[in-house]
C-alpha cells in the first residue's frame, strides 16, 4: 500500500487552500509543487513550497485556469498527482480528463462523475431516478423566454434562476414577479456566459428564507461511500457563504441519518469517488431538498474535520492513491461543535467592497479551540486579481456556546492592519441574539445588515486613543504604512518653513 | 510635546512629557500618568493606572486609525505650532475630489468633463477582486476634471475626478 503513495503532488491553486493542501502533503512526507501567476510570486504558498513554477499573467485564464500550462509543470516537475483545491479548475471535468490522459492522478472524482454532477441539470435527471427529493422546477436549461415564462407561471413566483454550470452565486437571480423575468433571465445568462462560458440557465421555485445545509461525503475507489455529517451554511451575503458551522443546530441524529443516506445515494448514482458535498435547502418544516453536489473539497471543510477528528485532505490523497477508506459508517461519530469565519479583504463601512492592499500589521489569534487556515502574512500585498478570501478562523468547543465564546475571544485578538477586513462583521454576528439562539436562514445576514447598530462611544477608550495618538506621534513616524499623507505632528512641524514656524509660535504666545 | 488630537470630530489638546516609559499627559487640563511600551512597530501597550490597553496604529491612504481593543477611532494629530494644522475648514463647498476607495482598475467612466451630476450618482466603475464597484459623487455639481481613463490601474486614495 505504502509504495503506491504519491511522491510529489502539484497544487493547482493559490491562497489559503494551496497552503492547506501543501501542509497535508508535508505531513504525509510528500513533496509539494506549486504554480503561481505573475502577481503571486510573494504569496505564502510559494514561500512554503518545495518547488514553485511561474505560469503566466495575473488573469486566471492565463495562469490558474490554464490546463496546458499546469500539465506542463506536472510533466517538468515529475509530479504524480494534482490537487486542484476549490474554485479554479477543481470542478472542471476537462481538466480531470486531461490529467488522466497525461497519466497524472487528479485528486478528486473522475471526469465522468464530475460531468454527471457538474451540470446541475444533468445531475438532477440522474438523481430523480435515485429517488432524491427536489425543489420543483425545470430539470434542464430553459430554451427561450417564452418557456421560462410558462415554467415560472406553472410553479409560481418567486422563482430562482440558476446557471447550470454555476456555483458561488454567479449567474443566480431571484425573481419576485413576472415583469422582472425577462431582464433577470438576460442578466443571469450573460453572467453565466462570462463566468463559466456556458449560458445555460434553469428555473426553480424559490423557497423563501430556507436554511442551507450540506452533507459531506467521502468515497473510495473500492465502492465504499460514507457521510461525515452536515454543515449549516445559512449565513450568506449575495449567495456567498460567510460563516459555517457543524453540526447544524436543527439537525438531530435521525435527520442526519436520513440526509446522509440521501447524500450517499446521490454520490453512488454518479459513481462518485473522493470527497464531495451534497447541498440541501431545508424549509421551515425541516423538509430537505437536493440542491446540488459540489465535486470538490469545500472552503468550509475544517468544521467537519474538527467535529469528526478526520483530516479530509489526507483522506483525499490516500483515496486517490488507491487506498480503501480506513473506517466504516458506524465508526463515524460527531463530537463537539465547530464554527468558521471567512475573513475577506473587504470594507464593512463601504458596502463590503473588496479592499486589496498591503498588510502593514498582522496579529493572529491562537489558544484553545482555535484553528486558523491563512494565506496572508504581514508585509504581503493582497493582489487585486483574485477572490478576497484571506483566511479562515475556526473555533471549536464542547458545545455551540463554547465554540462561539472561543471564536469571539479569538476575533478580539485578530488584527489585520493596512487593509479593510470583515472581522468586525463576525463580532456583530456572534453577539446577535437570534444567531445565538440559532434562528438562522439564508436571509439572516441581509436582515441583520439592514438594521443599523448604535455603537455606544466609550469615552474612556476615546481618551486612551487620544493619549496613544500623542505617544505614537512623539515616538516618530511609524515604520510601516504608506509614506504619503503623513499626519503626525512631528513631520508637519518639520515641513513648515522657519518663518511660518516662528509666526505660529508668536501667535501661540499672543493667544 | 504639544499636540492637537481630533477623534471622531472632537478636539483634544494634549501635552506630553516623558521619562523613559513613564509619560505625563496633560489632557484638556487634567493630569494622566501613563506607562507605555512600544511592543512592536504600530502596537503600544499602555497602562493607565492599573488598567491595561493594547492600541494598534494603522494608516490606509491618508487616514490614520487607532484601535483600542476592537474599537476603531479615526484620528488626526496636529502640532499646534504648525501652520498647516490650522487651516482646516469644512469642505462641503468648493471642488470635491472623488477618490478610489481601494486599489483596482478603472473599467468604466460614467461621466464626462462638464457633465452635471447629482449627489450619489455614479462617476466611475472600479474593478477589484472580481467585483465591480461604482464610485459615486459625494455632491451635486459639475464634473470639473477627470484624472483617469478607462483601464487605468488606480491605488487607494487616487483622485478619479473632481466635482465642483
Amino acid at each position: 500500500m505504502l509504495d503506491k503513495m504519491f511522491k510529489k503532488i502539484l497544487i493547482a491553486n493559490r491562497g489559503e487552500i494551496a497552503v492547506r493542501v501543501l501542509r497535508a502533503c508535508h505531513e504525509m512526507g510528500i513533496a509539494a509543487v506549486v504554480v503561481y501567476s505573475d502577481v503571486d510570486r510573494a504569496s505564502l504558498h510559494v514561500r512554503k513550497a518545495d518547488e514553485a513554477y511561474p505560469i503566466g499573467a495575473a488573469a486566471a485564464s492565463e495562469s490558474y485556469l490554464n490546463i496546458a500550462k499546469i500539465l506542463d509543470v506536472a510533466a517538468r516537475s515529475g509530479a504524480d498527482a494534482i490537487h486542484p483545491g476549490y474554485g479554479f479548475l477543481s470542478e472542471n471535468a476537462k481538466f480531470a480528463q486531461a490529467c488522466a490522459d497525461a497519466g497524472v492522478k487528479f485528486i478528486g472524482p473522475t471526469a465522468a462523475a464530475m460531468d454527471a454532477m457538474g451540470s446541475k441539470t444533468r445531475a438532477r435527471q440522474a438523481m430523480e431516478k435515485a429517488g432524491v427529493p427536489f425543489v420543483p422546477g425545470t430539470s434542464r436549461g430553459v430554451e427561450s423566454f417564452a418557456e421560462a415564462e410558462s415554467v415560472a407561471a406553472k410553479i409560481g413566483y418567486p422563482v430562482m434562476l440558476k446557471a447550470a454550470a454555476g456555483g458561488g452565486g454567479k449567474g443566480m437571480r431571484l425573481v419576485h414577479a413576472a415583469d422582472q423575468l425577462k431582464s433577470s433571465l438576460e442578466a443571469a445568462r450573460s453572467e453565466a456566459e462570462r463566468s463559466f462560458g456556458d449560458s445555460e440557465v434553469y428555473i426553480e421555485k424559490a423557497i423563501v428564507n430556507p436554511r442551507h445545509i450540506e452533507m459531506q461525503i467521502i468515497a473510495d475507489e473500492h465502492g465504499n461511500t460514507v457521510y461525515l455529517g452536515e454543515r449549516e451554511c445559512s449565513l450568506q451575503r449575495r449567495h456567498q457563504k460567510v460563516l459555517e458551522e457543524a453540526p447544524s443546530p436543527i439537525v438531530d441524529a435521525d435527520m442526519r441519518r436520513r440526509m446522509g443516506e440521501v447524500a450517499v445515494r446521490v454520490a453512488q448514482a454518479a459513481n462518485y469517488t473522493n470527497a464531495g458535498t451534497v447541498e440541501f435547502l431545508v424549509d421551515q418544516r425541516k423538509n430537505f431538498y437536493f440542491l446540488e453536489m459540489n465535486t470538490r473539497l469545500q472552503v468550509e471543510h475544517p468544521v467537519t474535520e474538527l467535529i469528526t477528528g478526520l483530516d479530509l485532505v489526507h483522506l483525499q490523497i490516500r483515496i486517490a492513491a488507491g487506498e480503501k477508506l480506513p473506517f466504516a459508517q458506524s465508526d463515524v461519530s460527531i463530537r463537539g461543535h465547530a464554527m468558521e469565519c471567512r475573513i475577506y479583504a473587504e470594507d464593512p463601512d463601504n458596502n463590503y467592497f473588496p479592499s486589496p492592499g498591503k498588510i502593514t500589521l498582522l496579529l493572529a489569534p491562537s489558544g484553545p479551540g482555535i484553528r486558523r487556515d491563512s494565506g496572508m502574512y504581514e508585509g504581503w500585498t493582497v493582489p487585486i486579481d483574485y477572490d478576497p478570501l484571506l483566511a479562515k478562523l475556526i473555533g471549536y468547543g464542547t458545545d455551540r456556546d463554547q465554540a462561539i465564546a472561543r471564536l469571539t475571544r479569538a476575533l478580539s485578538e485578530y488584527f489585520v492592519g493596512g487593509i479593510k477586513t470583515n472581522i468586525s462583521l463576525f463580532r456583530r454576528i456572534l453577539r446577535d441574539p437570534d444567531f445565538r439562539a440559532a434562528k438562522l436562514d439564508t436571509g439572516f445576514l441581509d436582515r441583520m445588515l439592514k438594521r443599523t447598530e448604535d455603537a455606544p462611544v466609550d469615552s474612556r477608550k476615546s481618551e486612551v486613543a487620544v493619549i496613544a495618538a500623542g505617544i505614537f506621534a512623539a515616538l516618530g513616524p511609524p515604520s510601516s504604512g504608506t509614506a504619503n499623507g503623513a499626519s503626525s505632528g512631528d513631520s508637519r512641524a518639520a515641513e513648515a518653513t522657519p518663518s511660518k514656524w516662528k509666526a505660529a509660535s508668536r501667535r501661540e504666545v499672543l493667544r | 510635546m504639544l499636540y492637537d488630537v481630533t477623534i471622531d470630530g472632537k478636539n483634544y489638546r494634549l501635552d506630553l512629557s516623558r521619562e523613559d516609559r513613564r509619560w505625563s499627559c496633560r489632557l484638556d487640563g487634567r493630569n494622566v500618568e501613563v506607562d507605555a511600551i512600544l511592543a512592536r512597530p504600530d502596537v503600544l501597550s499602555l497602562r493607565i493606572g492599573n488598567l491595561a490597553y493594547e492600541v494598534k496604529s494603522e494608516r490606509v491612504a491618508n487616514d490614520l486609525h487607532l484601535w483600542v481593543g476592537s474599537t476603531r477611532f479615526a484620528v488626526e494629530v496636529r502640532d499646534p505650532r504648525s501652520l498647516r494644522g490650522r487651516t482646516r475648514a469644512a469642505d462641503h463647498q468648493g471642488p470635491k475630489k472623488i477618490t478610489a476607495p481601494m486599489p483596482g482598475k478603472v473599467v468604466r467612466l460614467l461621466v464626462r468633463e462638464g457633465d452635471s451630476v447629482e449627489a450619489g450618482a455614479g462617476v466611475a466603475v472600479v474593478e477589484a477582486m472580481k467585483m465591480q464597484n461604482e464610485i459615486k459623487s459625494p455632491k451635486k455639481g459639475t464634473v470639473q476634471k477627470i484624472l483617469v481613463s478607462e483601464s487605468n490601474p488606480v491605488n487607494a486614495g487616487d483622485v478619479l475626478a473632481i466635482v465642483e
